[in-house]
């Protein structure tokens, strides 16, 4: 392929990227800002697929990397911490075919329950990280990842913010498409089979390798000075900080980091040596402030009222002043709601107007909090609605518990909801309890994809269906209905009242699809 | 700073095609040789919520946000979002509101080309680099609409 030149969104470069660089999979759980990256590689004619979680992503990719070849397997920031039992050993074993982990992460919260900083996964993990700052680095990088995977023999991180995710932007793409490839394959047993004999070696072995990495990092041309020689302004950044800070500060001697971890202390600290003052730029936590800092290097750690959001032009210029005045409050715009006709709707005014002590969880349906319905109590994380729901019927007096409902969505279901019907059945509360699976048929909430419930893969193509009635009858729930929220309302609603009433563990399945899918699906049909 | 570049912001809400309209542009000024980077939230906003993406274009684009007070063109698919997006606006900001397009476009599913067309009004890329695009978009019957509202709203 001749270098071609494009528009790519940084998820869609990455893909473009992966691709040419022969992964032979990737896999992933749908998660704003990350979903695009396998829907794109998929649509580029990549073999992607969406896993139940990413924990079970993760281990796939794991065995691909295990096999010799190379994979990508992509996640939103929380999904990380799903992941993250496989990752830590992951970084012991390390791996033999490529592999990188794409960790969106979200500063600002424009789709997500929290804005935690995915940067101390590196760290905590000790794996190499590299930050992109734009589409361009988006495709740079990944490939510079798989390098460094297979030379190191370790997973790499790629971490990207929304910004980087979804931001468009012209993309060179220069590398010359590589196939797929199977390796022999090589039996490492002492290298990964983590029993503890084994494994402190393999620590040992981690150790060194990051050593090695730091080392390699120092003279690696993935971090870049830009501007005088010598300056009043040095500026330390990394990812999409760097686009804000060239932008606010075109005079300033900026020291742009690819790989953020391990970090080149070396080069940071010859950098810092021709300014007056450095600062560091940095979304989320003081990351990399803390680091240099405490390899006695003097620079500026960003003042705590930078620790909120996302940052931009004006307030990397705040943040380098150091004025710290509260912003104003931006004006409020429309805020999301529930689409006219969404089958969730009948659901939660069901269960506002019964006066339910409702356990919410993620999706489209977490709107179902907002006016006119009011209709959450707690929401958490995926899969939390069933355990906190239980939770709440042990903890609570009786009058009380027994308006407890947890409400999920099918794709939540499949991620994390499962054990939770075991829980419900092995450790049922005293009033029993009762799972509403609100079941649409798609992963709607992250733009309409596919899961085990649904029948089809990624690519549209039939996969065998999940049975959630089944699965939930199998698990010993007292009873299984499935129901029409809509269509049969009243029937649904005599139901409730009656699974409430009860002391047994009851799950009802509201089916209807989302009418966004329905859209898609008759699509195309045409 | 920032002066050389073109800063166009595309507010409304979540179905009217802000994204749609913002990617043809950001496809535009790529076509027009010029360096461009377009950032927009996805997520929550298809809900029906408020949806903006920004687009800015020129020799050499940093940032892919417009910084407060420095957007040249608000494209206002819903009159109602130029409140909330004010502070990112340039004094003399050239505000392009559903108002200034034809009754029959404005009520159609062709708002956001129309408007686009509007813009163009001040941007002035040559009318067959649009005409392509929207071809490249829309099929048959429905990409000659789109043009006919396009040029329509240009004037």
């Amino acid at each position: 392929m001749a270098e071609q030149r494009k528009i790519l969104s940084g998820d869609e470069a990455v893909a473009e990227a992966a691709l040419a660089c022969g992964v032979k999979l990737g896999t992933g759980y749908p998660g704003t800002p990350s979903t695009e990256i396998l829907e794109h590689f998929s649509a580029i004619g990549g073999n992607a697929e969406w896993a139940p979680n990413e924990k079970v992503a993760l281990e796939v990719a794991s065995g691909v990397a295990f096999s010799g070849a190379k994979t990508i397997v992509t996640m939103k920031h929380v999904g990380v911490n799903v992941a993250a039992d496989p990752l830590f050993t992951l970084a012991y074993t390390g791996v033999e075919g490529g592999l990188i982990l794409v960790s969106a992460d979200d500063p600002g919260m424009a789709s997500s329950q929290n804005e935690q900083d995915n940067r101390l996964y590196a760290i905590a993990a000790q794996i190499p990280m590299l930050e992109p700052s734009d589409s361009q680095e988006a495709y740079d990088f990944t490939i510079r990842a798989y390098e460094i995977s297979e030379q190191f023999r370790v997973p790499v991180l790629l971490r990207m913010t929304t910004r980087v995710c979804h931001s468009r932007g012209v993309v060179k793409c220069w590398k010359q498409k590589e196939a797929p490839a199977s390796k022999h394959y090589r039996r490492a047993v002492r290298e990964r089979v983590m029993i503890p004999a084994f494994a402190r070696g393999a620590h040992v072995r981690l150790v060194d390798g990051m050593k090695a990495l730091a080392e390699w990092n120092e003279k690696s041309d993935l971090h870049v000075v830009s501007g005088p020689e010598k300056a009043e302004l040095g500026i330390i950044c990394a990812g999409a900080a760097y686009q804000h800070a060239r932008e606010a500060f075109p005079e300033a001697r900026i020291l742009k980091l690819g790989m953020t971890w391990p970090l080149p202390y070396e080069a940071i600290r010859a950098f810092v040596k021709g300014n007056a003052r450095t600062v560091v730029v940095e979304e989320g936590e003081k990351v990399m402030a803390e680091k240099i800092l405490s390899a006695g290097i003097q620079v500026e750690p960003k003042g705590d009222a930078f620790l909120f959001g996302e940052l931009n032009v004006t307030k990397v210029k705040r943040l380098v002043s150091k004025d710290e005045t509260p912003e104003a409050p931006p004006k409020p715009g429309r805020p999301p709601q529930l689409c006219p006709g969404c089958p969730h709707r009948k659901v939660f005014e069901t269960l506002r107007d019964l006066g339910c002590i409702v356990s919410g969880d993620i999706g489209c349906y977490t709107l179902g909090v907002l006016p006119p319905f009011s209709a959450i109590d707690c929401c958490v994380c995926m899969g939390a609605s069933i355990g906190a729901g239980l939770g709440l019927r042990h903890g609570l007096a009786e009058e009380d518990a027994r308006k407890v409902v947890s409400v999920i969505g099918d794709s939540t279901f499949v991620h994390s909801g499962i054990t939770g019907i075991v829980e419900m059945v092995y450790n049922k509360p005293a009033t029993g309890h009762l799972v509403l699976i609100l079941d649409n048929s798609t992963t709607a909430m992250t733009g309409l994809q596919e899961n085990p419930a649904t029948g089809r893969h990624l690519n549209m193509t039939d996969a065998s269906q999940l049975d959630l009635a089944a699965l939930c009858k199998a698990a010993g729930a007292d009873h299984v209905d499935v129901i029409d929220p809509t269509l049969r309302h009243d029937e649904f609603v005599a139901l409730v009242k009656e699974r409430l009433a009860s002391n047994d563990a009851s799950v009802i399945i509201a089916r209807r699809p989302c009418i966004l899918q329905m859209k898609k699906l008759s699509k195309l049909k045409k | 700073m920032g002066s050389k570049l073109t800063n166009v912001l595309f507010a409304g809400i979540g179905g009217q095609g802000i994204i749609k309209a913002s990617d043809m542009l950001t496809e535009a000024a790529f076509r027009m040789n010029y360096d461009v980077k377009k950032s927009e939230l996805h997520g929550m906003s298809q809900r029906g919520g408020s949806v903006s993406s920004d687009v800015r274009f020129g020799e050499k684009v940093h940032s892919p946000m417009i910084p407060e007070g420095e957007a040249d063109y608000l494209v206002a698919v819903s009159e109602d979002q130029i409140e909330v997006n004010e502070k990112y606006l340039k004094k003399d900001a050239v505000i392009i509101r559903p108002s200034d397009i034809d009754e029959a476009d404005a009520q159609s599913k062709m708002l956001n080309i129309a408007m686009l067309g509007r813009l163009n009004r001040y941007l002035k890329f040559p009318e067959e680099l649009w005409i392509s695009l929207i071809r490249e978009s829309f099929k048959g019957e429905i990409a000659e609409q789109n043009i006919a509202a396009f040029k329509r709203a240009q004037g």
